[in-house]
């Protein structure tokens, strides 16, 4: 099963090389300027294949998304090495290009050969969302940007450091394209840092056990993982499931973009087809073929927690995506929103797998990371930009109700302190609360989405909004409930507006005592409603998670008549 | 009164050491810990050591009494009054989630949603107060708790640390209406930025009081009783002990009371015995738990999760902890991989050897299988004997078959799998801090973790390891040494160029003021008394802060405020010690003020534990076969206490006491120091 290499030797190693990835994670969390990096942990880390840049072994701490991804990096790499003829020891490239290597602008990547006794053996990569990479909004958030250029300055694949020297030519080219320098080269220095580490532990790795026995590691865990998923995939029933679900819209034209996949599984292999979806749009609710690729492995990680990150999982995966679709956008098509596309992938392989193994899958979850920016200038005139993320509800389970007020799907960050934004920045967080009656009903309902109303200090700031939700809610599964669609409003003179795209909208003008106000869709509820104890009703209407209307309304009178 | 006890509570086992400075005499007892009213343990332990209390100077007392009433939710119902707008926060968390992959779980908060109520009152950022406090409105909140069957309330509003007057009005308000003195509030508890982790450091202090404070006023009534006329002293977290008053106004610094003793006790024997710098490893049922000492100076972290969303900032002993111990499980999974745990079978069922019915091969059968365990005399007198035929049986269907190796090489197997993750868990918390491994002792304590010294040393590079005389009851004699300290934090939010230095002085005055008095109030005898001074500052822009000691003078009470040029110097120095260069004009801004006020206790003279006497022929008490790499090794088993100081036992060979094993592998050497440790190293080639 594991080939010419030892169990033991097998195990020792796995756990060795996961190790080197973590370690790598974790430099760069500490030595990362921007919070996006450093408290969000919006960065990854890994070993990848010398030939085909799949992933070999990559760290657990980093966002999930770049877990897929990343491989789609290194093979950028590898083809631009390949056409120049001119690989060499001691090279290390970086690149920002989305349509290479997935995600969007804001991702900048290292990729760096390493060599062992003169031979290349593998890559080692490093990914960080940088504050500000230049384009029309600080942030890099444009919901109207209707080209790669408007979204962010574009960068190739180019050798960063050439035969161990570093190209300072490039890094001038750099940080005259960012808002934020000082940030940006703080970044670097940690991204720079986490490879060298990396490259000093494969060093001791190699010394120790050597270039064979690791390398056959490798193979071994590739195909190790491959049995897994095989094994996961033969548990399941052979099938066609189907699953449809939207988009609200581009940005530009509000008119709704389904995202539409049919999940087919004979034996111990799996297609995911995303036939039917919409064509390229005008708007960034782009995204490019490898962001899609890895979005399905994500999302097939999510259903099966065990599986190790490593590229055999998907051999017995096929992904398809039709040509000219928003899933495979070519250059220079905006894919800045990216995150709201793949949120909805997601949302439909959980739709589709539900009905394959309602037991294996969650409801969908909240859907929209809610990318706010407010920025003005203060009464010194020093300019200031909030940009933030914002949380909501999880999808019922099997096992529980779903979580209240988490972090999206594809991300493992935490959100910042209000209080630490309040001294920050010249806001008031009028409320930060719970949002009632925002959860879909179930037998295990969602968990609930947030209500954050901020109110301005200074006198005038201009305010952007980046989500998604406020047309189509996020679903249950199993017959569970669909949780509340995301509501934005700000205010102004004469009152309260919603702005005319739901959930996006730029150059919001506020006045200082004025206030924006975002409700987050809660999570959509696991089985009928139907099926909830009138306890758990009873329990929710008493926490004032739901209003006793909104309790009758889905569940029945039933829940009035127990005592607490 | 020469007499010290102190009393280690664990899960399974409370440890009582006792130590009687004018004989010079110390003695340690095992009794079972009673549950759940700890009470009783820990007073039949003391009682069968000591008769008369009156002979007791100082009674100290490592719990978790507050560990398990968090991790069980076996806290007192409380409610929450908080600013309005802001009542969610504890249940909202920082917006995380359980587990990175899968999606499932939730959360409940400490305090449920109806005993969390909102008044009006708001300060900002800079401290200006928008809306005042509407005490009419606390008061009336305060009553509805009340009446809901509150036991314990916490006061939590937003910015109070930096304005606490709102706060400090509403607690006023409440304290004269509460019945009992359970009011916790958040600018009291922890005045620093960031309200989540305030304000569940500060609800689940109030969740532990009426818990831990009864608790502990048992014993102390229990102690008096029975003539105890002396001093009763808690640890905390950080390592340092407080006393028992302390404890009952701040018990949620008692979250990780047990395993902070053991520390400081491994920090003090190495030391002692000649190593500053050692890494200990405690290995239990389910877990390894892995501490680093520096230059005599144990690491500590800021914060920690007791469980999801149980957030404490409070000071602590940092201990890395993964899931390898002796009761893990090994398990091959479908890509044919070895795996050890995460799922445990912990003390009971416990391993397959104790018949007791779980199938599945843990660690400790592995050890068993390959002759490290005696079977005939397990640890802990719970057990006859151990049935190693069972034990094989799991290693053979489990992983021999799936792997296809002999029983032998499969338990071999386990324990290098789990050695491995053991030694990662090594490399961790030294490496990867830019600590060598090399300069470091490794120190096992706790029931097995001296079966794995010699995989330690293999795996990881360490040069040698201590095995203390009784490292079974380590957390118990840390009780005995532990200094007493008090924390205290203040945030100050200011960039350095216009810092209010006087105010920092002033800041930093009231943090010796307070805890000078905490020692002035204790009944111990200090050698000597230490202030610790440290800012968290960073640069402009950037997210975590870099801990900056300062040197403060202070003399007759009075604190010598520190210059600005001091502060830049301190902060260029740590900063570069960290990431290695500065940022060419950064602007630095201080984000909290820390000061740690410790009380120096006298030391006992660890040689008092050494062996009196003995012969290494006289403590042989028996040979069998013990299985190392891949061949069978007569080997000679040894009754460890009695062996004389300076003996040296070449491996292989097994050294026994009533709670520990200890395992020399072959090509090691285990020598008796003059205060009883047993060192192991390389032995002669």
């Amino acid at each position: 099963m594991s080939g010419s290499i030892d169990p033991i030797t097998l195990a020792v190693l796995a756990g060795r090389m996961e190790q080197i990835a973590d370690e790598m994670d974790a430099t760069l969390f500490r030595a990362a300027f921007n919070p996006i990096i450093a408290e969000a942990h919006d960065a990854s880390h890994g070993l990848y294949h010398a030939t085909t840049g799949d992933t070999l072994v990559q760290g657990k701490s980093g966002l999930p998304i770049f877990v897929g991804v990343m491989s789609f990096a290194v093979k950028a790499v590898i083809d631009k090495a390949a056409a120049a003829g001119d690989l060499a020891e001691g090279d290390t490239y970086i690149f920002n290009d989305a349509h290479l290597g997935g995600t969007h602008l804001s991702d900048m990547r290292l990729v760096r050969p390493y060599f062992w006794d003169g031979a290349l053996f593998c890559y080692l990569a490093s990914v960080g969302h940088w504050h500000d990479v230049g384009g029309a909004v600080p942030g890099n958030y444009n919901p109207s940007a209707t080209d790669a250029f408007q979204e962010a300055f574009v960068l190739p694949p180019v050798k960063l450091i050439r035969s161990g020297e570093m190209q300072q030519d490039i890094i001038d080219i750099l940080l005259r394209n960012t808002r934020l320098p000082q940030s940006a080269m703080g970044d670097l220095n940690g991204q720079l840092g986490a490879l060298d580490l990396g490259q000093r532990r494969l060093d001791a790795l190699l010394e120790e056990y050597g270039a064979d026995t690791v390398k056959a590691a490798l193979d071994a865990l590739g195909n190790r993982a491959e049995a897994l998923m095989r094994g996961e995939l033969a548990d399941l029933p052979d099938g066609r499931w189907e699953a449809v679900d939207h988009l609200d819209n581009d940005g530009i034209t509000d008119a709704a973009l389904p995202i539409k996949v049919a999940l087919e599984i004979s034996g111990d292999r799996m297609v995911l087809d995303f036939e039917g979806t919409a064509p390229v749009t005008a708007g960034p609710v782009n995204i490019a073929l490898p962001t899609a690729v890895a979005t399905a492995y994500v999302a097939i990680k999510h259903i099966f927690p065990d599986l190790p990150a490593n590229a055999g999982v998907m051999r017995p995966v096929e992904v398809r995506v039709p040509e000219g679709s928003l899933l495979a956008a070519a250059f220079p098509a905006p894919v800045g929103g990216y995150t709201e596309t793949i949120l909805r992938m997601i949302d439909v392989i959980f739709a589709a797998a539900a009905q394959a193994a309602p037991d294996r899958v969650v409801a969908n979850a909240y859907g929209t990371i809610n990318a706010l920016s407010i920025a003005g200038k203060r009464a010194d005139g020093r300019p200031w930009v909030m940009f933030s993320f914002y949380g909501g509800g999880h999808g019922g389970s099997l096992e529980s109700d779903g979580l209240n007020h988490g972090n999206a799907p594809i991300s493992t960050a935490t959100i910042p302190p209000m209080e630490i934004l309040e001294a920050a920045y010249p806001v008031m967080f009028r409320e930060w609360a719970l949002r009632p009656d925002s959860a879909g009903a179930g037998a295990h309902r969602g968990g609930l989405g947030a209500v954050y109303e901020i109110e301005l200090l200074e006198e005038k700031a201009e305010a952007f909004l980046f989500g998604e939700r406020g047309r189509f809610s996020p679903q249950g599964v199993a017959g569970g409930g669909e949780g509340a669609m995301n509501v934005f409003a700000y205010e102004h003179e004469e009152g309260w507006d919603t702005p005319p795209l739901a959930s996006k909208m730029r150059g919001i003008k506020l006045e200082k005592g004025q206030a924006v106000r975002l409700e987050t869709p809660g999570g959509g509820g696991y089985g009928p409603a139907a099926e909830r104890a009138r306890e758990a009703v009873a329990r929710d209407v008493a926490m004032g998670y739901l209003t006793p209307e909104n309790a009758t309304a889905l569940y029945g009178p039933a829940w009035t008549e127990t005592t607490r | 009164m020469s007499r010290m006890i102190g009393v280690d509570v664990g899960g399974t086992f409370t440890d009582v050491f006792v130590l009687d400075e004018a004989s010079g005499s110390a003695d340690v007892s095992k009794v079972p810990t009673t549950r759940p009213d700890q009470s009783a343990g820990f007073l039949g332990g003391i009682a069968r050591q000591v008769d008369d209390l009156s002979t007791v100077g100082v009674v100290v007392h490592g719990t978790t009494a507050g560990t398990n009433a968090l991790l069980e939710r076996k806290g007192a119902k409380i409610g929450v009054i908080t600013t309005r707008g802001l009542r969610d926060v504890l249940e909202m968390r920082r917006r995380d989630r359980p587990r990175t992959w899968g999606l499932r779980g939730e959360f409940d908060p400490v305090v449920p949603r109806d005993l969390r109520l909102e008044v009006s009152e708001r300060t900002l950022a800079d401290g200006t107060i928008r809306t005042p406090v509407d005490l009419d409105e606390v008061r009336a909140a305060a009553k509805t708790l009340l009446s809901e069957g509150c036991m314990a309330v916490a006061i939590l509003f937003a910015n109070a640390y930096a304005n606490a007057e709102n706060e400090a009005k509403a607690v006023a308000a409440v304290r004269e209406i509460w019945p009992n003195p359970h009011v916790s509030a958040s600018a009291e508890i922890l005045p620093e930025i960031r309200e989540f982790e305030r304000f569940s450091t500060t609800a689940l202090n109030g969740y532990l009081q009426p818990e831990v404070s009864g608790y502990l006023d048992r014993l102390d009534a229990a102690l008096k009783g029975d003539g105890f006329g002396g001093e009763f002293l808690i640890v905390q977290s950080n390592g340092g002990v407080m006393g028992s008053d302390t404890a009952c106004r701040l018990p949620v610094r008692t979250a990780l009371s047990g395993p902070a003793a053991g520390v400081i006790a491994a920090g003090y024997i190495a030391q002692t015995a000649g190593f500053d710098n050692v890494i200990t490893g405690d290995m239990g049922g389910t877990s390894f738990d892995v501490a680093l000492i520096a230059d005599g100076k144990s690491m500590l972290s800021p914060q920690t999760a007791i469980d999801f969303g149980l957030v404490v900032r409070a000071p602590m002993i940092e201990i890395t902890t993964i899931g390898a111990g002796g009761g893990s499980i090994a398990w091959v999974d479908r890509g044919g991989l070895l795996n050890i745990g995460p799922e445990s079978a912990g003390s009971t069922p416990g391993p397959v050897a104790y018949g007791l019915g779980n199938t599945r091969p843990t660690v400790t059968d592995a050890n068993v299988v390959l002759g490290r365990i005696d079977p005939e005399s397990p640890i802990g007198g719970k057990l006859e004997r151990l049935d190693v035929d069972a034990a094989a049986r799991a290693i053979d269907a489990h992983v021999g078959e799936k792997l296809g190796l002999s029983t032998e090489a499969a338990a071999e197997a386990i324990l290098r799998v789990a050695n491995s993750r053991m030694a990662g868990a090594i490399r961790l918390v030294s490496i990867e801090r830019g600590f060598d491994p090399k300069r470091f002792a490794f120190m096992p304590f706790g029931g097995g973790g001296a079966l794995h010294t010699g995989a330690m040393l293999k795996d990881v590079g360490i040069a040698r390891a201590i095995i203390p005389r009784y490292p079974g009851v380590t957390s118990a004699m840390g009780c005995v040494i532990a200094d007493m300290r008090q924390d205290f934090v203040q945030t100050i939010n200011a960039l350095t160029a216009t810092l209010d230095i006087a105010g920092l002085g002033r800041g930093i005055q009231a943090h010796v003021d307070a805890g000078m008095a905490l020692l002035d109030a204790a009944q111990s005898r200090f050698e000597a008394r230490d202030i610790e001074v440290e800012l968290d500052m960073a640069y402009v822009g950037q997210t975590h802060t870099v801990a900056v000691p300062l040197d403060v003078k202070v003399a007759e009470g009075r604190v010598e405020a520190p210059t600005r040029s001091d502060i830049e110097a301190a902060f260029d120095a740590a900063y570069t010690a960290t990431f290695g260069r500065l940022l060419k004009d950064g602007a630095r801004r201080v984000m909290n003020l820390r000061t740690a006020v410790i009380g120096k206790r006298p030391k006992f003279d660890l040689a008092t534990l050494a062996p009196k006497g003995g012969s290494v022929e006289a403590s042989i008490i028996g040979r069998r076969k013990v299985h190392f790499g891949d061949a069978w090794h007569e080997t000679a088993i040894y009754d460890r206490l009695s062996l004389p100081v300076g003996a040296v036992i070449e491996g292989p060979a097994i050294l026994v006491q009533p709670d520990t094993t200890v395992l020399i592998d072959p090509g090691l050497a285990g020598r008796v120091d003059t205060f009883g440790n047993t060192i192991i190293e390389p032995g002669a080639p």
